[in-house]
């Protein structure tokens, strides 16, 4: 956290300061190690092991805080009898389907009512011919797609919506109750597990647990915070899911002091889930119509309307983006212009479409804000994809290797790819950087930080929204008068933007139309004001009332020491400017705070309201005894003591029934590569990974002498990811001149590899050189008899810029989470001293690698894990 | 006056002719906090439109900058030692270790050190005696209204003199331009009442700038509750108005002997032995002029 | 890193660097090295001395009425002024700034006590120079000699300040005798420039003075070496010991040459004279280069600082007051 994220680390060292215990989990000693309290080190990708035993040690010691997990979690619901854990199946759960490489996830529903309503009935019908109904959608895909896993992006604001609340034991005694089944689950996750997995001494695997139980409960929360350390691997979804559990186990969730934070990425990497860049998702987490599921309006919200919570309004915000869109054109007759949208038929992520662009399929593509020729896996692949295009528009600030790898990229030194032969026309188009126009951030906490323009852009360089506000006017000029139906959605669109004396559209005029507008015209103050009907329109749900009272609330900037310790009026964060979600859960069942320490939300019986620090996460004058009455639905089936609202059963899930694609609950899969056969479960994978099979992306067998060490990549403080904003500027540059990696002093030795010299590391992919450094913060791990050692490889190096190296993604091999398709950042390779060949015999030289390692590159992802 | 060329001065811009004067302004950089982010080297480059320094991968850990010089007026140092096993007890503890490698059998490792990771950031003194201000035979090194010491850039005439004066090697020509720079706190900005830029940039406070009798109290105190917790390691640096340079203007707090960080353990500003320089010199150009006129002594007409 | 010597130049390796007593940052010098240029700096020291000298010799000789000794004396001194001050505006970062030199007085420093010395010296030399030569003003041109010779020691000595206040370890901690080093080395060569250009009968004070200050150099830079203990070393080690000790050899071959034979052979006489001027040379090449050694060499700085402080440590233990 101190390397990538050093300004919000600065609140870590002030924790530090009033006495709080860092602890710092990582492969590598780095800058966040140097100043915490205790550096654990882990082997890269074995952290649901971890994490897992930290569960065991909880649930078998009787540590964690009962009252909040009886109350506020699904511990006491009881699942299907039907389910069947990976204790039972070898590392499979209940519902695979090895041909489609997919759960069926029925069996792990909470238990049917005896009597299930209608709406009940319904819904379970609905959740069951959707799995059928989009089986083999995608042509070419060769596989089913699950409908759940396909959007899992759009739980990001809520669980998936189970049918029924369930039944429950509040004492936790049923064996088919979600607490027994955690506890039978996790029970193989010992220390000793620990170390033959991770490789962490139980010693200090209990310092960890001592100091995080003793951490927790009623007068204390302990705060978890990762990035792609856990993100960035095909179990990733599973690893932050470990967490969850254990975190919620402790009582450290709505709490201050506690959480799962996850430390976003570029500046508004969090701006850009919410209004989305994503395929699956619109914004406001509002799922992308399918095109086989959803062919009406009806269809599109059924799946969530009138669900318990604030996400069973989904019509209304659904209604409400429409009318942003379409405006005057959208009405109750025409569906809103439903019919508008754009429809996804399947799996539309980035890798796949790079998959496409090397199949021929996907002609043109834009680049805007992206390096993918450096920053993301597989690099070759991705040169490959993008020199089989039409057309290739890049938006950048510099001249990126992506777009100039038709010259001077790898492929072209290898002769894989020859400048003559490449016949995709490049677009290089200069943008104007942050500074250089007004706009949002939406950081980690979700809060919005608006920031003016400091200095106007140089030469031809645009802001975003003026090239795609003039790109749409052009567009529209071009079509206008057309009487095609298929043109329509364009010339139908709001686009009226009103532009400053140099043709710049105002930011804020956008703002304000995400924000959203009520039929007076006048900018609304909350989501709660939103309505079906078509009489508002707004941009982003989650985002109404940012700029509430017809000012733009995300410019606040009174500082911290003239406010309380909230500092609500920094900024604005969504939803509702309330800066701890869940937070009713900072309160005991009956309302009252579960510690004064730790005071933040609580019930005002006299008042009759709820109150506190922040605004509350919560119906605001429902009391704690509320029960709902039977067949409520949306917010009015909310309970008194169901803090978690945005769920279905307003319950924290130990255990998901629903809304993952590789299973209810984590299960420790190595990595598609490693050195290590999975000492757990008989699975050495995550069977449900998403591969990506092409003669781009052979994967290393697993347990393979040839490359018997794991590397991993990670970020430098001085370096930002893919490179082009941090190689091109000399202060920069000088404070980390040269690609390097980092090497144990004993594999240095074991490799012959010298200090300052240089290393070639190849995998089945290819081979890149570094620089080597040798030091001590990389440790050699013992795993039970086995030493398994780690490469270091910061990743921001590619061609271009003041100097210059190979790119460590061309090393690393798309393999993917299945719920959220991103890469794993770790790999096996070898390291050998020396420069890495040049030219046609680097290409002999991967190829012998991958003849010794026995790389079957007719199923290049195969893997050979038996 | 009393203390001009050494030992204890307490008001420094006064000795210096200056009538009123602001306080004396200063840094106190606590290294316990430093992450080594390098926020305070760019910030410094970026105001002071410093060129780089060269890109050299050094080796030394994640120092490529390598030390204090006409082209770094901040440098950050990155220490990295390999520690001694030591029992699992870390707790408050500034001082993080990895565990106790091979401490145990069958433990995790290879038997391959624990390490230490210390990162300070230094920065040019601004000594209450200036050595390389005393030296300076054109004046173009002077002390500001702040009791900061500041090099004039259109004076400088590059004799070099200050170079090698400078206890701490802070001062450096820059070779391609010919003349001296460093560190100027910032005095552009401190004129127009804001922070220097390295102090703004920093994230956790490692590098705090004031008023310097309030910085040592802070210091004084900051150093108490770290020997609490048990980091016997701390130590105040260049705080003493007592040691040889008559206390700095910017000051540390280390946690190992400051020459693990490139720093003299007990720097003796020069102008301390200036008196018995010029005595000797006196007494040997005296010597001289013996010997001369011995030379015609023995030869008469 | 390890390899390197991670931290510290002697804990780091444990396998490749040998145990050394003291910590350093990866080996890295704590002070600066002078960015004075070689050979410029060195042959001005080693100018300013031959210059000093030669202002004594002259004003003897015009008192003497040792007429070829004075020419011989005069030009030196007016050259050695005019070429050494070529040399240090030459080492200038910024030669045509050499002016600012005299822009204020700092008794602080060594160089703008020098530039007041140089100035007039080299006004002093070259009027009493062209004085004699051109045989205008003479009256003018035997005040300004005697400026000279008044200016002259100082020019010669100065120049010890100048090193010696400074951080340098071998130049500071030597501020006591280097002034007797260069006053001796400057009139080695003096009297040596001399002993060669003149001839024997007029070249008596020359060869006295030559002598003499060999003497003087001897004596000094073996007190210096005694004092300074370990920082004397790089006096005696590596390029500069053996510049040091080469100079020495020289100088005392050279002595006893013109003791012997000095008065009486014409070639003993120039070739004693000129190794005199050589070994002058070589001991500012020494002094210079053993300073820039010291500079480099951390041990050099931290280890007489610890002892310092240790010792400081211990009379504050015993309750006696530290120096
Ligand atoms: N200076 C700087 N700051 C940045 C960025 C940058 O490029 N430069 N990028 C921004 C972006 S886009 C992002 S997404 C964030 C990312 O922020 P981080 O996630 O902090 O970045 P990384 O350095 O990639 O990875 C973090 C750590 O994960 C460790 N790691 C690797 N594999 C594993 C594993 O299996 N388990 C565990 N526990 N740890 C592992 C690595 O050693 C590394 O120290 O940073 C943002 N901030
Ligand atoms: N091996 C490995 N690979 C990784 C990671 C890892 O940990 N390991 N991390 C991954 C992560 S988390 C991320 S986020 C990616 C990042 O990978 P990329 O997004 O591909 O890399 P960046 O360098 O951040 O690309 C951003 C580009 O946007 C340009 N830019 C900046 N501002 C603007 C603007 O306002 N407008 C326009 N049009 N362009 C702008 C910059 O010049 C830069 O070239 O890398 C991923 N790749
Ligand atoms: S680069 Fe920006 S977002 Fe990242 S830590 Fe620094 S200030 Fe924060
Ligand atoms: S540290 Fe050096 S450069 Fe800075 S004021 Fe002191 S003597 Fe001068
Ligand atoms: S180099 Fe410049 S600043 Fe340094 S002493 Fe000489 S004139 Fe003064
Ligand atoms: S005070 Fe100013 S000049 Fe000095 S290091 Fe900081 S930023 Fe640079
Ligand atoms: S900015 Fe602060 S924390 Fe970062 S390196 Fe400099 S002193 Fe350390
Ligand atoms: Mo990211």
């Amino acid at each position: 956290m101190a390397e990538a994220h050093p300004v919000g680390f600065q609140w870590v060292m002030e924790a530090k300061r009033r006495g709080a215990k860092i602890i710092h989990v990582d492969p590598r000693f780095t800058r966040t190690s140097a100043v915490a309290d205790l550096h654990v080190p882990i082997r890269a990708g074995s952290d649901i092991a971890f994490l897992g035993a930290l569960v065991n040690h909880v649930l078998s010691n009787d540590l964690d805080f009962r009252e909040y997990v009886v109350a506020y979690t699904n511990a006491a619901n009881v699942i299907d009898e039907d389910f069947r854990d990976t204790e039972d199946l070898d590392g499979l759960f209940s519902g695979f389907d090895p041909e489609a490489a997919q759960y069926d996830p029925v069996t792990w529903r909470y238990q049917p009512p005896e009597n299930p309503t209608e709406d009940q009935q319904r819904r379970e019908a609905d959740l069951e011919s959707d799995e059928v109904r989009t089986g083999g959608q995608y042509p070419g895909a060769g596989h089913k797609e699950s409908h759940q896993a396909a959007r899992s992006e759009s739980h990001g604001s809520g669980g998936a919506p189970v049918s029924w609340k369930g039944r429950r034991d509040e004492t936790l005694q049923d064996p088919h109750c979600v607490f027994q089944i955690l506890k039978r689950h996790f029970a193989r996750y010992t220390p000793e597990m620990v170390q033959e997995v991770c490789g962490i001494e139980p010693e200090q695997f209990r310092e960890v647990a001592d100091a995080l139980t003793a951490n927790s409960g009623r007068e204390r929360t302990t705060a978890f915070c990762y990035a792609v350390g856990w993100t960035h691997h095909s179990v990733g979804a599973q690893m932050i899911r470990t967490a969850s559990i254990l975190q919620t186990l402790l009582g450290n969730i709505g709490r201050p002091g506690g959480g799962i934070l996850a430390l976003r990425g570029h500046a508004s990497i969090q701006g850009s889930t919410d209004i989305p860049t994503l395929f699956n998702i619109l914004p406001g987490y509002l799922p992308m119509p399918h095109a086989a599921q959803h062919q009406s309006l009806d269809e599109w919200v059924s799946a969530d309307e009138g669900k318990a919570g604030f996400w069973g309004n989904v019509r209304s915000y659904s209604v409400s983006l429409l009318k942003s869109y379409w405006g005057e054109a959208a009405t109750a007759d025409n569906d809103f212009c439903f019919d508008y949208l754009p429809r996804i038929t399947g799996d539309h992520s980035t890798y796949n479409t790079v998959k496409r662009m090397i199949d021929g399929t996907t002609k043109g593509y834009f680049l805007v804000g992206e390096n993918p020729a450096v920053g993301s896996a597989n690099g070759k692949m991705q040169r490959l994809g993008m020199a089989n295009l039409d057309w290739l528009v890049v938006r950048d600030l510099q001249m990126i290797e992506s777009a100039t790898f038709w010259q001077d990229g790898p492929e072209i030194e290898t002769g894989e790819l020859v400048t003559e032969d490449i016949g995709t026309e490049i677009f290089f188009l200069p943008a104007a950087s942050h500074v250089e126009k007004a706009g949002s951030f939406t950081q980690t906490q979700r809060m919005l930080q608006w920031r003016d323009k400091a200095v106007d852009p140089p030469g031809d360089a645009r802001s975003e929204l003026d090239f795609y506000f003039e790109l749409g006017n052009r567009i529209r000029e071009k079509l206008a008068g057309s009487t095609d139906e298929m043109d329509r959605p364009i010339l139908d669109l709001a686009w009226d933007y009103p532009v400053d004396e140099k043709g710049e559209p105002d930011g804020q005029a956008v703002l304000r139309e995400i924000n959203g507008t009520g039929p007076d015209g006048r900018a609304l103050s909350a989501y709660t004001e939103l309505k079906a009907d078509g009489s508002t329109a707004c941009g982003c749900w989650i985002y109404c009332g940012v700029y509430a009272e017809e000012t733009n609330q995300a410019r606040r900037r009174k500082p911290h020491w003239e406010q309380d310790q909230v500092a609500a009026e920094w900024g604005w964060v969504w939803p509702a400017n309330r800066r701890i979600l869940y937070n009713r859960a900072s309160a005991a069942p009956d309302g009252t705070p579960w510690s004064e320490r730790k005071r933040y939300v609580w019930w005002d019986a006299e008042k009759g309201r709820w109150t506190g620090a922040d605004v509350p996460d919560f119906i605001v004058d429902r009391a704690p005894d509320h029960v709902p009455e039977e067949g409520a639905t949306g917010p009015d089936a909310i309970g008194g003591q169901d803090p978690f609202v945005m769920q279905t059963d307003g319950k924290a899930w130990l255990f998901a029934p629903l809304g993952l694609a590789d299973g209810p609950m984590p299960t420790h899969y190595e990595p598609p590569e490693s050195p290590v056969r999975n000492p757990l479960y008989g699975r050495q994978n995550n069977p449900s990974r998403r591969k990506l099979s092409d003669a781009s992306n052979p994967i290393n067998p697993s347990y393979s002498d040839v490359f018997p060490y794991v590397f991993t990549t990670y970020r430098l403080t001085e370096h930002h990811t893919a490179g082009a904003m941090s190689r091109t500027l000399p202060y920069l540059t000088e404070l980390q001149p040269e690609p390097f990696c980092e090497v144990s002093p004993r594999l240095a030795a074991e490799r012959g590899l010298e200090h300052l010299g240089w290393a070639t590391i190849v995998t089945a992919r290819t081979a890149i050189e570094a620089r080597v450094l040798v030091t001590d913060r990389l440790r050699s791990l013992r795993l039970g008899d086995q030493v398994v050692e780690q490469v270091g490889l910061p990743y921001h190096w590619g061609r271009n810029g003041i100097t210059q190296g190979d790119s460590p993604n061309d090393l690393v091999n798309v393999t993917m989470d299945p719920n959220v398709y991103i890469q794993d950042k770790v790999g096996t390779c070898d390291i050998r001293p020396g420069r890495r060949p040049r030219g046609p015999d680097l290409t002999a030289y991967v190829e012998d690698y991958r003849r010794r390692a026995d790389v079957d590159m007719d199923d290049p992802t195969n893997g050979r894990t038996d | 006056m009393a203390n001009s060329l050494w030992g204890p001065l307490d008001d420094v811009q006064g000795d210096a002719g200056y009538d009123h004067h602001p306080p004396r302004m200063g840094f106190f950089t606590d290294t316990s906090v430093c992450i080594g982010c390098k926020a305070c080297e760019v910030a410094c480059k970026e105001w002071n439109e410093v060129p780089d320094d060269g890109y050299e991968l050094s080796g030394m850990s994640y120092d490529n900058t390598q030390a204090l010089g006409a082209s770094t007026w901040r440098h950050v140092a990155f220490v990295e030692k390999p520690v001694e096993p030591k029992p699992l007890t870390t707790t408050d503890l500034g001082l993080p270790g990895m565990g106790p490698p091979g401490a145990m059998e069958g433990g995790a490792t290879d038997g391959d050190a624990g390490v230490r990771w210390l990162m300070s950031s230094d920065v040019c003194k601004h000594c209450t005696h200036a050595a390389c201000l005393d030296v300076c035979p054109t004046g173009s090194l002077f002390r500001t209204e702040f009791g900061t010491v500041v090099v004039q850039p259109d004076i400088c005439n590059g004799c070099g003199y200050c170079v090698p004066a400078c206890p701490y090697g802070v001062i450096d020509l820059r070779k391609e331009d010919g003349r001296a720079f460093k560190c100027t706190l910032c005095y552009d900005r401190l004129k127009v009442d804001e922070s220097p830029a390295c102090a703004t940039a920093c994230p956790t406070e490692s590098i705090q700038f004031g008023e310097l009798s309030e910085l040592r109290e802070r210091a004084d105190h900051r150093l108490a509750e770290l020997h609490e917790r048990g980091v016997d390691v701390a130590r105040l640096y260049g705080r003493d108005p007592e040691d040889g340079v008559g206390g700095d203007g910017a000051f540390f707090l280390l946690l190992d002997e400051p020459e693990v960080y490139g720093l003299p353990p007990d720097p003796v500003v020069t102008t301390r032995d200036l008196g018995s320089i010029w005595k000797h010199v006196g007494a040997a150009a005296a010597t001289m002029v013996g010997v001369g006129v011995a030379s015609f002594l023995g030869r008469r007409r | 890193m390890s390899p390197k010597g991670g931290g510290g130049g002697g804990r780091g390796d444990r396998l490749m660097v040998p145990e050394a007593e003291f910590e350093s940052y990866y080996g890295k010098q704590i002070i600066k090295t002078p960015t004075w240029k070689t050979p410029d700096v060195p042959l001005y020291l080693f100018l300013g001395g031959l210059a000093g000298g030669s202002a004594l010799l002259a004003e003897g000789a015009a008192l003497q009425d040792l007429p070829a000794l004075e020419k011989v004396a005069r030009g030196a001194a007016a050259a050695g002024a005019g070429i050494g001050t070529v040399f240090l505006v030459h080492d200038l970062g910024r030669p045509e700034r050499f002016l600012h030199m005299l822009r204020v007085f700092k008794p602080t420093s060594p160089l703008s006590v020098g530039s007041f010395i140089l100035a007039p010296f080299s006004a002093f030399s070259t009027a009493a120079f062209g004085s004699m030569v051109t045989g205008w003003f003479p009256r003018l041109g035997r005040l300004c000699g005697v400026g000279a010779a008044a200016f002259g020691p100082p020019l010669a000595t100065y120049t010890a300040a100048l090193v010696a206040n400074t951080a340098v370890p071998a130049w500071h901690e030597a501020h006591r005798e280097l002034p007797f080093v260069f006053a001796g080395s400057g009139a080695t060569a003096a009297g040596g420039l001399a002993m060669l250009l003149t001839p024997v009968d007029q070249a008596g004070p020359a060869r006295r003075m030559a002598v003499a200050g060999a003497a003087l150099e001897i004596a000094a830079a073996e007190s210096l070496t005694h004092r300074l203990g370990m920082i004397a070393e790089p006096y005696q080690q590596g390029r500069p010991g053996t510049l040091m000790r080469t100079a020495r050899r020289m100088t005392t071959v050279a002595a006893v040459a013109t003791l012997l034979a000095g008065r009486r052979s014409r070639l003993v006489s120039a070739v004693a004279g000129a190794t005199c001027v050589a070994a002058s040379a070589l001991t500012r090449f020494g002094v210079f280069e053993a300073g820039l050694e010291s500079a480099r060499d951390p041990k050099y700085t931290v280890i007489p600082q610890k002892e310092r402080l240790a010792a400081r440590k211990a009379a504050a233990a015993s309750g006696t007051p530290a120096g």
